[in-house]
């Protein structure tokens, strides 16, 4: 191991170091494909941006890696099947992020589990142009797999005016209990750079940053051996601090730059790329493979055997719970980790998504009882943004969202440190959450009473 | 769906984050109590058993009203007092009045603190002053013989615990104890204190305020936990030790201009590390804390200096106590990302 000095580490000012790191629970297990799903459900709205239209019907016979939702307008991604088989149906299914119901492609396994034709074919990536690059990311359907799920096509066509000098790729992982990028890290180090310099090559830049967090001192040590003939990409531990993967801290921690919150990286001459994605970017130019699986941790103290699966696309949330052995006492399913995941309605409905990068089981999740704000400060001296949670929270709770609104309530990435760290336990994630959709509803109201 | 018997628990459902820290208004509300129980021994030592009395009246006064009040406003009764806000006003308030106190003293000044100047802002972190200040400040109006006099103190001092209990004879006069001038008063001819006395606390005072070492010790805890920021205390202590050199004092007493004399006697200390750092009515961000730190400390020695008060700790806190929801207008944090560049 490289010995490291932890005052020296690059990191941001703010955020939080969660007591409970759950991280030893599944860093040790290889990913393991989960066995195949008897059926899918594939959500038409995997990214943000316009819903995929469906273009198979009820009985179709589709092939894994066949295009089933097609992108409608360029902020969106293409959704591709996951396995072969028949078609059961196109009907609304609920959604676990979004909470209401979508349409989904529902699809019953075949026996038989090969690509169509044109996918999974060698591809030179020597003699290939930025724009076939753009092309195939697009056609493949990748999106921002730490959890954003932004089209990575969109971030890969930067406005003409902007010139983006560095790629920053995110290999922090910092929120408590995932360890499917580090995971990916280990075991796929080379493919990820070659996806990290397809991506620089399709957007013409000569430097790449990569950001990892000091807890993953093997995976940081394997990369620099990896690119330390090229002095163009350069590698740096973090503080293993939350949220340090975010784009604004990642920028801030290895470039020094600072942009407003609701602002893109690319405003500094930045584009933040998540090592899942920089893997599938390689798996879609080199072999033509589309979306369709990804890893997922699952963990928590309410399964007995945490690890990591490697999944496809739209597989029920509960086989892999029965895989890893859920005790039937769980009582929160989160979507993703503890600080920004979302807690799950329904254990038999809820399926995955691209941007799933974890389902967390426990059987021990708290219900907090909210007490009044003391005016402690926590919540600023942690909010990364430099907002005043606290004070939103209440004006919210006033349902005063004039005044939420003046003080930046929507510029909130709803990281939730302020409400991991309040002694009062108040939601405040949840009352600033609510004082946007509120002001989102004025705002629409407004626009359609002017015009 | 509904009709199928399930095996299994339910869900909950609640917005991120899924984990808490596990700090909370109890924890700190008592680890203050905690901090503050070394102050309280050393006013055994040097006042006698009858300052627990007037300790436990404030405490239990406190611990009733609000009660009352959290049942009258139909809050929970038990979680509301569990949480310890209200045995530490009790404690303060018992803090900063004179040994020898009536009885009723402590109990209208617990009374008001919590009834009046917490609960009709709407109980705690909604009070614009630090309710044991201001009920202090309201026991000096309503009650100002009793809360400037009677400055007891034990003959034999620390060390005796057995024989600290005072004894009155039948004309009412206290046998082993002796009433004393405070440190700063300004009377002609009234007594100085060595440095060392004042920081072990072996002067006449209120209960807690006397002894340096061991608010510094209930300090340092509260620090170490991060309950309280440093910078509060140790820019509140600076600012008075630099404005005792700059200003001309009006009293002519030797002390006058010992900058370590000033700092170390009246209650700076207790009101330094304990209430100065109340987090309910200071201001919010670190500079908005410097500001009101080093005002308490100017105001503190204007009011040692040029006021017929000997003591300015309770009104300087007081007053910025009022300005702080100015200083938080002024004081806001700075948008990520906002900072204006320079050319």
């Amino acid at each position: 191991m490289i010995p490291y000095v932890k005052s020296k580490l690059k990191t941001f000012v703010g955020g939080i170091h969660p007591r409970e790191d759950g991280k030893h629970l599944t860093r040790d297990t290889k990913e393991i494909a989960a066995p195949l799903p008897k059926t899918v459900y594939l959500l038409m709205n995997q990214h943000i941006g316009a819903p995929c239209k469906p273009i198979v019907k009820k009985g179709d016979f589709v092939k894994k890696g066949q295009l089933v939702g097609e992108s409608q307008g360029f902020v969106s991604a293409n959704i591709h099947a996951s396995i072969s088989g028949k078609v059961l149906d196109v009907a609304p299914w609920p959604h676990p992020v979004t909470g209401t119901k979508s349409p989904a492609v529902i699809i019953e396994r075949a026996d038989d589990d090969s690509w169509i034709e044109g996918a999974d074919v060698p591809f030179d990536p020597d003699q290939i142009t930025p724009d076939q690059i753009r092309q195939l990311v697009q056609s493949a359907g990748i999106v921002g797999l730490g959890g954003a799920t932004f089209p990575t096509h969109v971030k890969l066509t930067p406005p003409r005016d902007k010139t983006i000098d560095t790629v920053v790729m995110n290999g922090a992982e910092c929120e408590p209990y995932l360890t499917c990028d580090y995971r990916l890290m280990l075991d796929k180090p080379h493919e990820i750079i070659q996806g990290l310099k397809l991506v620089m090559k399709c957007i013409g830049c000569k430097n790449a940053h990569i950001g990892i967090e000091a807890n993953k001192e093997d995976v940081y040590a394997l990369f620099k051996s990896i690119v330390s003939d090229e002095p163009n990409i350069k590698v740096d531990l973090l503080e293993v601090k939350y949220p340090q993967g975010a784009e604004h801290q990642l920028i801030k921690a290895l470039l020094h730059r600072e942009f407003k919150p609701k602002q893109l990286p690319l405003e500094v001459g930045a584009i933040v790329i998540n090592v899942a994605t920089a893997f599938s970017i390689y798996e879609a130019v080199r072999f033509k493979r589309p979306l369709i699986q990804r890893i997922i941790t699952v963990t928590g103290d309410g399964v007995e055997k945490p690890q990591n699966f490697l999944v496809r696309l739209g597989t029920p949330v509960k086989s892999l719970l029965e895989e890893a052995m859920a005790s039937p006492h769980i009582n929160k399913i989160i979507f993703g980790g503890p600080m920004m995941g979302i807690a799950q309605s329904n254990r038999d409905t809820a399926v995955t998504v691209k941007g799933t990068g974890g389902i967390l089981a426990l059987r021990s999740a708290q219900q907090f009882r909210s007490r009044a704000c003391i005016r402690c400060g926590r919540c600023i001296e942690h909010c990364p943004y430099g907002l005043n949670p606290g004070e939103l929270s209440i004006q919210s709770e006033a349902q005063e969202f004039n005044l939420a609104q003046e003080n930046n309530v929507m510029e909130c990435k709803e990281c939730g440190c302020c409400t991991y760290i309040c002694p009062a336990k108040r939601p405040i994630v949840h009352l600033i959450k609510f004082a946007k959709v509120e002001i989102a509803k004025q705002t629409a109201k407004k626009a359609a009473s002017a015009g | 769906m509904s009709n199928q018997v399930r095996n299994y628990s339910p869900l909950i459902i609640s917005a991120s984050p899924h984990i808490r820290d596990v700090e909370s208004i109890p924890r700190i509300m008592w680890s203050v109590v905690l901090a503050l129980i070394p102050a309280g021994i050393a006013g055994l030592f040097v006042f006698g058993y009858y300052c627990l009395y007037i300790i436990f009246l404030s405490v239990a006064t406190a611990v009733i009203t609000e009660a009352i009040i959290a049942w009258q406003r139909k809050m929970p009764v038990f979680s509301t007092i569990g949480d310890g806000s209200a045995v530490v006003t009790g404690i303060l308030l018992a803090y900063i009045l004179p040994p020898g106190v009536s009885w009723y003293v402590p109990v209208v000044g617990s009374f008001f603190a919590i009834a009046i100047v917490k609960h009709t802002f709407g109980g705690l972190g909604n009070n614009i002053w630090n309710p044991a200040l201001a009920a202090r400040a309201f026991l000096q109006v309503a009650y100002p013989v009793a809360v400037n006099s009677d400055w007891r103190i034990l003959h034999h001092g620390i060390g005796n615990l057995v024989h600290n209990i005072v004894k009155i004879d039948s004309e009412g006069n206290m046998i082993d104890a002796v009433t004393r001038a405070t440190p700063l008063a300004k009377e002609a001819g009234a007594e100085t204190y060595h440095l060392a006395q004042l920081l072990m606390g072996n002067v006449p005072g209120c209960i807690g305020e006397t002894s340096v070492i061991a608010l510094l010790l209930g300090g340092m805890y509260l620090i170490y936990k991060r309950y309280i920021k440093w910078y509060i205390p140790v820019y509140y202590i600076a600012t008075v030790f630099i404005m005792v050199l700059i200003l001309p004092p009006q009293m002519k007493t030797p002390w006058a201009n010992n900058p370590f004399y000033h700092i170390f006697a009246g209650g700076l200390f207790l009101g330094a590390f304990f209430m100065a750092t109340d987090m309910v009515t200071s201001p919010l961000t670190k500079p908005g804390l410097v500001i009101f730190a080093v005002g308490a400390g100017i105001l503190t020695v204007l009011i040692r200096f040029y006021s017929g008060y000997p003591e300015g700790v309770c009104y300087s806190i007081l007053l910025m106590n009022t300005a702080t929801p100015l200083i938080d207008r002024f004081t806001k944090p700075r948008l990520y990302g906002t900072r204006i560049k320079r050319v």
